[in-house]
């Protein structure tokens, strides 16, 4: 497979999410830079984290505007998978591909440990490997992770089943406690409706290897894969 | 002329930082305050006439400059 990571002035995790990629899921990866204006040969994208643009404005509110991210539109528009991890989630959330917005913590503080996630939906291209009832202890780094929508965007969400991911304690409850962050309803992640384009606060790229803590992000990883692999046949034909 | 913009979270918004600010004004001793919100002020220098500029300003506060699911703005021009 191929993917696609983007490099926006400022980026920090394009080289873990090419380590994973590459390294450890032994799958083909190249890094873009923000001003390219073609995605070549991709059949994913992962929009990495990090503070583009040194977070000016609002978070993402720059990268939106880049001549990469214009790409990214029309890709998704056609229905290719695009993965926003972090700061990569702000992004695609200010430029309209997800709803919702990312604010600061609750806490002011800026939050650097491992989480729990519970898996709301398995039911998407990047869900599907994740065992049922399986919670994944993957890191978060981040202070601008609150994830706001408005009681009618909340409401679709749910009856869309777009909350792909909940921030849960280590037994796998919902808690106030257990949210880092603040978000309405303990979002950690979402997708879009039409389940192409998905965003998360969490780094799974960063827990692909044991000797890291966990490797519990393999499993969206491997979901990506997955999916791309059924898509292929029927782009063949 | 001058465009002076003032963005705003909007009031459904939870504004931990405002927040913050009244706490430690109401620890500094100031009684009354209802609540305080945090938002951003923007000067923007520019030419033209004024009615394409007041278009062009409320377009650029609209795709840029706020959010407008987080966020409301308002500006005037001098």
């Amino acid at each position: 497979m191929n993917f696609a990571v983007l490099q926006f002035p400022a980026s920090n995790c394009d080289q873990d999410a090419m380590h994973a990629l590459r390294h450890v899921l032994g799958h083909s990866a190249r890094l873009l830079w923000h001003k390219e204006t073609s995605l070549g040969q991709a059949d994913a994208v992962i929009v990495p984290g990090g503070f583009s643009y040194g977070d000016y404005l609002r978070t993402g509110a720059i990268a939106r505007f880049s001549p990469i991210m214009q790409a990214v539109q029309s890709f998704a528009a056609q229905g290719g998978l695009v993965l926003g991890i972090c700061n990569g989630f702000q992004i695609l959330c200010e430029a309209g591909l997800l709803p919702g917005a990312l604010i600061r913590n609750r806490s002011l503080q800026f939050r650097c440990e491992h989480i729990y996630l519970k898996t709301r939906s398995r039911n998407s291209p990047f869900t599907s490997r994740i065992p049922e009832g399986k919670l994944l202890r993957i890191p978060i780094a981040h202070g601008e992770g609150c994830f706001f929508a408005d009681e009618a965007t909340l409401q679709q969400l749910q009856t869309n089943d777009q909350i792909l991911w909940q921030y849960v304690n280590a037994q796998g409850e919902l808690s106030d406690r257990a949210n880092p962050n603040g978000s309405l309803l303990n979002i950690a992640g979402i997708c879009n409706p039409r389940r192409n384009v998905a965003g998360l606060m969490p780094h799974p790229e960063r827990a692909c290897e044991a000797l890291l803590g966990s490797d519990d992000g393999r499993l969206i990883f491997e979901s990506l894969m997955a999916a791309l692999q059924a898509r292929q046949p029927a782009r063949a034909a | 002329m001058k465009a002076k913009i003032i963005v705003t979270p909007k009031k459904a918004v939870l504004d931990p930082q405002g927040k913050t600010i009244r706490n430690a004004l109401e620890h500094m001793g100031y009684t009354g305050i209802q609540a305080v919100r945090m938002g951003k002020y923007l000067e923007i220098e520019i030419t033209g006439d004024k009615e394409t500029v007041r278009q062009q300003i409320d377009e650029a506060c609209h795709r840029l400059l706020s959010n407008p699911v987080i966020e409301e703005y308002h500006f005037e021009l001098e």
